[in-house]
């Protein structure tokens, strides 16, 4: 950075030093704010550690693990302690029957946390699990705020008939209990065998746009109430008020004039609905609803750990502490962003 | 607040007759789908398939197709299970609620309790290194997948500690009911509640934090102190009574979404025979009719509570009565 910033003395400091107050957008205070704030930026961190490690994925199992982890691998063998052992192992349940998969080695070139119950690597499922979770969290977060901020312009901004039924419609969808709504579409469309089919466009059950589409449209309404709510309030200010005298058409009053100051308001809810969208994918995915095999997530790994739970307990134990970071270092995130965007929300709670 | 309350009535009967419409859509008009083929449960032989056609009425207009399947659900309350050797789902329905409210409501007592505490205890000690350690702690919890901690749970209280003093009380995973067994039930049910509850008392705590915080800067409570009140007398009789009134409402809100179907995960993970179960059961054999009933009922029961949350809120406070 070229620019040289002068630190003040003393005094009340709102987003940055007083010296280059002039000519600094709100954007740039609050970026500022934010990157000041160590608890959200420690949060920032981790999470694109994870979705860097998670993407990772076909490197690690290709190049460190060489493992193929979505290939059953009953019959294999690996390396522990400079020994071959057989993955899966004679006895070690709680009745000594049965086949028990290997443990953690913790050597990551040879199974790192061991093997589930068909003898594939669980450091590699979790990861190549970690890129789903990630995509359908991130990808349905993404198009449920899209969706719903669209609705939420329409819906408040052209009022009355559009509004209430836009409206009504949201409160069907918000009293629907969240789990139930999408177990209701996952198992309607699983079942089917060939799942949806609308006109010419067809997905597959087992594509992973079924969960994020899913995720995406339980979650609008979350979005669409507080957004709806800004964009009522914001198009009865002078400023718009102005931009109708001037001639503007409708859509550029909602794209130039009330779109840009209802944004923060999506860009706070952001982050933490990808936390939440994650957990929801974790949750379905679990109970058998959610990313469908062969592809894997956190869910379903956490799923296939149950069976190995008391005597492979890494392998349910693994991904949700992942799940846990993830989830937690959005949290942060958001706290932080909201606390950039919004300084007054902070100062009202603390002042 | 009459008018009030008719009009919320009015409301909640729109709401649910747009979800029972909303569910029958997704089941019987999901495009390439056939809702006979979905009902028959697996492998379905085609008198089973035409006795369903003509049960459900799916040769006949849509009206009648959804009057139809409204009467097997409420009125002569017959819809059977074709999975489930024909054993009517909404009896069974019925049968498996206890141990779900046995679940939530205990759950609910606990979290209710620790979140007001932990709540009230960083707003007072604000400043010092208890608050932002609680609300780390908060934060932690709401972060937790609740059926992957009910795994580690069962781990450590069934398996790797269960041998010790610790855990030695602890019984086998599933539900006594209380009329059975009122000790058994009990600690069966302590460490779902616990685990349960740990995502709700972050999330309380937090925004209880929030409103004693807000309420503080209020001039009512800049009066009480004028008045020369003691502090713990203003906290309890001003700040916490109005920073209650949020979390009271939330509190209706998750208490509805959890009995009816929030609480599935925990069920499963535990195996707790409740509704949730059921439904989770009907998701792995793919019984159809029986989860089509529990997401009617539950979503109403929903509905029902999202009612009287309101009308409490309007009775509470006036000034929340639309006229």
């Amino acid at each position: 950075m070229a620019e040289t910033v002068l630190e003040p003395q003393a005094g009340f400091d709102p987003g940055g030093s007083s010296d280059h107050v002039a000519g600094r957008s709100p954007w740039a205070l609050a970026g500022r704010r934010l990157i000041r704030n160590k608890v959200a930026m420690a949060g920032l961190l981790l999470f694109l550690l994870i979705v860097i490690v998670s993407f990772g994925a076909p490197i690690y199992a290709h190049d460190i693990a060489h493992t193929n982890p979505f290939q059953n691998n009953l019959n294999g063998h690996t390396i522990v302690n400079g020994k071959r052992v057989p993955l899966l192992q004679q006895g070690g349940g709680v009745l000594h029957l049965g086949e028990t998969p290997i443990g953690p080695t913790w050597d990551p070139h040879h199974y790192f946390l061991g093997a589930d119950n068909s003898g594939r690597d669980v450091m590699a499922r979790m990861l190549y699990g970690g890129r789903n979770s990630l995509l359908v969290g991130i990808g349905s977060a993404v198009i449920c705020c899209i969706v719903a901020t669209v609705l939420a312009l329409i819906a408040g901004f052209y009022r009355g008939v559009t509004d209430s039924v836009l409206s009504r419609l949201m409160d069907v969808i918000w009293a629907f209990p969240v789990f139930l709504f999408a177990i209701c579409i996952s198992t309607v469309l699983l079942t089917s065998g060939t799942g949806l089919q609308v006109g010419p466009v067809s997905v597959q059950a087992s594509s992973l746009w079924l969960p994020t589409m899913i995720i995406a449209v339980i979650y609008i309404p979350y979005v669409y109430r507080p957004v709806r709510g800004h964009v009522l309030s914001v198009s009865e200010k002078e400023y718009v008020e102005a931009s109708i005298a001037q001639g503007a058409s409708g859509r550029r009053l909602i794209f130039a004039e009330i779109l840009p100051n209802v944004i923060t308001v999506v860009i706070v809810l952001l982050p933490l609905m990808i936390a939440t969208t994650i957990l929801t994918e974790a949750g379905l995915s679990f109970l058998g609803v959610g990313v469908q095999p062969p592809n894997a997530s956190w869910g379903t790994i956490i799923s296939d750990g149950q069976e190995l739970l008391y005597t492979r307990p890494w392998v349910a134990i693994a991904p949700g502490i992942m799940i846990v970071l993830t989830v937690l270092a959005l949290n942060l995130l958001g706290d932080g962003i909201r606390d950039a965007l919004d300084p007054r929300a902070k100062l009202r709670v603390e002042g | 607040m009459l008018t009030f309350v008719v009009r919320r009535i009015l409301e909640m009967i729109a709401v649910m007759f747009v979800i029972s419409l909303l569910v029958f859509v997704i089941f019987f008009k999901t495009p390439g789908v056939d809702p006979a083929r979905q009902i028959a449960g697996r492998n379905p032989s085609p008198q089973i398939l035409d006795q369903i056609r003509h049960q459900f009425g799916l040769d006949r207009p849509f009206p009648v197709q959804y009057a139809l399947m409204m009467k097997k659900l409420f009125i002569t309350r017959s819809l059977v299970s074709y999975s489930n050797q024909g054993t009517k789902v909404v009896p069974e329905i019925i049968q498996a609620a206890p141990a779900t409210l046995s679940l939530v409501f205990g759950a609910a007592v606990i979290w209710v309790v620790m979140a007001v505490v932990m709540g009230v205890a960083a707003a007072v000690l604000k400043g010092t290194w208890f608050d932002p350690l609680l609300m780390i702690v908060a934060l932690i919890g709401i972060s937790m997948p609740v059926f992957w901690l009910g795994e580690v749970a069962n781990l450590v209280t069934q398996d790797r500690l269960h041998d010790t003093f610790l855990f030695s009380w602890v019984p086998p995973l599933g539900y006594t009911p209380l009329t059975q067994d009122p000790a058994l039930w009990f600690k069966g049910l302590i460490i779902p509640w616990l685990v349960l509850s740990v995502l709700y008392i972050g999330f309380y705590a937090r925004v209880l934090r929030a409103s004693l915080l807000e309420v503080q800067n209020e001039d009512y409570i800049r009066t009480a102190r004028a008045k020369g009140l003691t502090e713990k007398r203003i906290l309890i009789r001003h700040s916490l009574r109005t920073a209650m009134i949020t979390f009271v409402s939330l509190f209706g809100l998750d208490f509805g979404a959890l009995v009816a179907g929030g609480v599935l995960l925990v069920e499963v993970v535990f195996g707790i025979h409740g509704v949730g179960y059921l439904t989770y059961q009907s998701l792995t054999n793919l019984d159809l009719p029986v989860i089509m009933a529990t997401v009617v009922y539950g979503a109403f029961f929903i509905v029902l509570c999202n009612a009287l949350v309101d009308i409490a809120y309007a009775w509470l406070d006036p000034r929340v009565r639309p006229t």
